[in-house]
């Protein structure tokens, strides 16, 4: 069953088309990367698919819904819902903890629960770090944080844009980890990369050029 | 955690920041409160100036000495006296268009083993007198004995005490309400304690005669126009009628007065509209700052499902906590600058002064509290909608 489908998507900035007419479509917890050389089109996509922008022409489905349609307002709900982000930067707010920020997003979700946040910590190996401020963690504990926050409201789809890529390798095994866990689980997940080790590890891979899908690859070794 | 809670760990955790806004708020308040109070004393002092002087015509001795101490003695309180005939009152009473006259002796006492303190004692005619008793009236219901005062709310004695004046013992029955002019440090008794001291003075060697065989003197008449006469011409006829006196309408005293008093307000409206404008211009750039550092925070609170409302929600609520301890704190130190030095102020302004009263002052400070926060509402308003509008997607993958 599709969760995510993108029929004749173009993104025009004047005479540039950052997407050019693309399709594709992601079943509901499957896990794809999404690859591409820079200016290929892949942040443009993560935006759309992000709630963050609108195509210029065809339509985006999330679960059914017309997200290309919908409003600003609208579209935050359908953010804050559904989708759980993870950037490549470790986006924290500064003055908050570890504990805190994931309860920031429960907050603008449902309601904080923090011994909810406690136990999303602890599942990315943060939980003794919980009272640390941004600026006493490390990188990649920051971004494993980010991961925390990300799951914190059981989204159905975890879109993260360049994870690994300002992490060490210790790091990048732990956060790859997390994903087949939440793979597992059958959370959805669709990760923008440029690195092929990080591409490997899903189940499929959208290649993106010159805003085109120039071709898909299935990992045939994926689970083994 | 709520949207409060958040603004309050902003605020906690960058405290240099919290502290230079909350510094620049606490002096627009300063300001604001300090300035409105001063004026507002100052325009109280005017008022009660009018109400005490109540005559259309003060007649005062011919000499150009006598209107300036009279004038020194309203508004700094300085002692003096000056003299002129008794007969001046029949004369101003057969004067068309008189309806009242109220004449008055002033005496001043000495810094001297005689007197307990140098004070201005003013007689009054309790029989014609409509200026000085309704204020009396306010804090004593009876007429004043012979022997007995009334003082100014500035005097050194209480109720019960004795005020020794030129040796003679006086008795103080009343303090009167403050007027902030010069008659809070006056001394006001009837006509024959006045006459009473003016001997014991003469004594003393202070004289109160205009030469040495005249008997009765007195020093000023409060005149009240009759309904339905021009004051105008009615002060014209005075002086042409009157002999050796000068008839002054005290509307043209508090004319002085008042111009003064608007040059004050004015330059002090000016100082707070300034404070106001440069405030609101730096809080602007002090909020565009902290817009431009907390991108990257706002963009992570809205990925994480803030909308735009919700983001200049936490912004102004930020903003207006701000604002408040700025503004309760510059209520504060104005409180502490203006209200010790009232009597510095008012000594160095030469204006009638009178300090509002707490419901009065509870409202300048409301008024000052709400001009800060809206200020700092304002300010940061602009900058919350301009986070409010930037892309949080292109914001955060920009690794700022």
């Amino acid at each position: 069953m599709s969760l995510l489908e993108l029929k004749n998507v173009s993104k025009i900035y004047g005479e540039l088309k950052a997407l050019d007419n693309v399709s594709i479509h992601v079943d509901q917890g499957e896990w794809v990367a999404i690859m591409g050389p820079s200016g290929s089109g892949k942040s443009t996509m993560m935006n759309i698919i992000g709630c963050m922008d609108k195509p210029s022409l065809g339509e985006v489905l999330l679960d059914g819904v017309d997200i290309s349609k919908e409003s600003s307002k609208h579209l935050t709900d359908i953010r804050r819902d559904k989708i759980g982000l993870i950037f490549q930067q470790f986006h924290m707010v500064n003055y908050l903890t570890a504990v805190e920020n994931v309860m920031v997003s429960q907050y603008y979700h449902s309601m904080p629960d923090e011994e909810e946040a406690l136990e999303a910590l602890g599942r990315v190996g943060l939980r003794e770090r919980a009272r640390h401020l941004p600026s006493q963690l490390s990188g990649g504990e920051q971004q494993r944080v980010c991961v925390a926050r990300a799951l914190i409201n059981h989204p159905e789809l975890i879109l993260a844009d360049e994870p690994t890529g300002n992490l060490d390798e210790a790091n990048e095994n732990i956060v790859l980890d997390l994903f087949a866990q939440l793979h597992k689980e059958g959370t959805t997940l669709i990760v923008v990369t440029h690195d092929p080790e990080v591409a490997e590890a899903a189940q499929r891979t959208i290649v993106l050029e010159h805003g085109r899908v120039a071709r898909e690859i299935i990992n045939e070794n994926f689970g083994k | 955690m709520n949207a409060f809670s958040l603004a309050i760990k902003n605020l906690i955790r960058k405290p240099g920041r919290t502290a230079a806004l909350t510094l620049l708020t606490a002096f627009l308040a300063l300001s604001v409160f300090g300035g409105s109070l001063v004026v507002s004393s100052l325009q109280r002092g005017l008022h009660s100036l009018e109400s005490r002087l109540g005559a259309d015509i003060i007649v005062l001795p011919a000499s150009a000495q006598s209107k300036v101490s009279f004038e020194k003695l309203l508004l700094q309180g300085t002692t003096g006296a000056f003299y002129m005939d008794a007969s001046a009152l029949d004369a101003v009473r057969e004067v068309e268009g008189v309806e009242i006259a109220a004449p008055q002796t002033f005496l001043a006492s000495l810094k001297a083993d005689c007197c307990a303190v140098k004070v201005q004692v003013i007689g009054m005619d309790q029989e014609t007198d409509f200026v000085v008793q309704p204020w009396i009236a306010q804090s004593y219901s009876r007429s004043l004995g012979d022997m007995d005062v009334a003082v100014g709310c500035k005097v050194e004695a209480d109720v019960g005490e004795t005020l020794r004046i030129y040796d003679e013992n006086c008795h103080v029955v009343a303090r009167l309400a403050p007027t902030g002019t010069g008659l809070d440090t006056a001394v006001y008794c009837n006509m024959d304690t006045m006459n009473h001291l003016l001997a014991a003075a003469e004594q003393k060697g202070v004289s109160h005669k205009i030469t040495s065989d005249s008997e009765e003197t007195i020093s000023a008449v409060y005149v009240k126009v009759k309904d339905g006469y021009d004051i105008d011409q009615v002060n014209s006829k005075l002086n042409g009628h009157v002999r050796k006196a000068t008839a002054v309408r005290t509307r043209s005293m508090l004319t002085q007065v008042s111009d003064s008093l608007a040059g004050v307000s004015r330059t002090v409206s000016l100082l707070i509209a300034a404070v106001w404008v440069l405030a609101l211009i730096i809080l602007l750039i002090a909020f565009a700052m902290m817009a431009a550092e907390r991108r990257r925070e706002f963009a992570v609170l809205r990925l994480v499902g803030t909308s735009r409302r919700g983001l200049c929600r936490l912004v102004l609520t930020e903003s207006a906590l701000c604002s408040l301890a700025g503004g309760l704190i510059g209520i504060g130190a104005a409180a502490a600058v203006v209200f010790p030095f009232t009597t510095l102020i008012e000594t160095q302004l030469g204006l009638p002064y009178l300090t509002p009263d707490a419901r009065t002052m509870l409202l300048l400070g409301a008024l000052a509290l709400g001009v800060t926060v809206l200020v700092g509402a304002l300010a940061s308003a602009w900058a919350a909608l301009r986070l409010s509008r930037t892309d949080p997607g292109a914001t955060l993958r920009e690794g700022a």
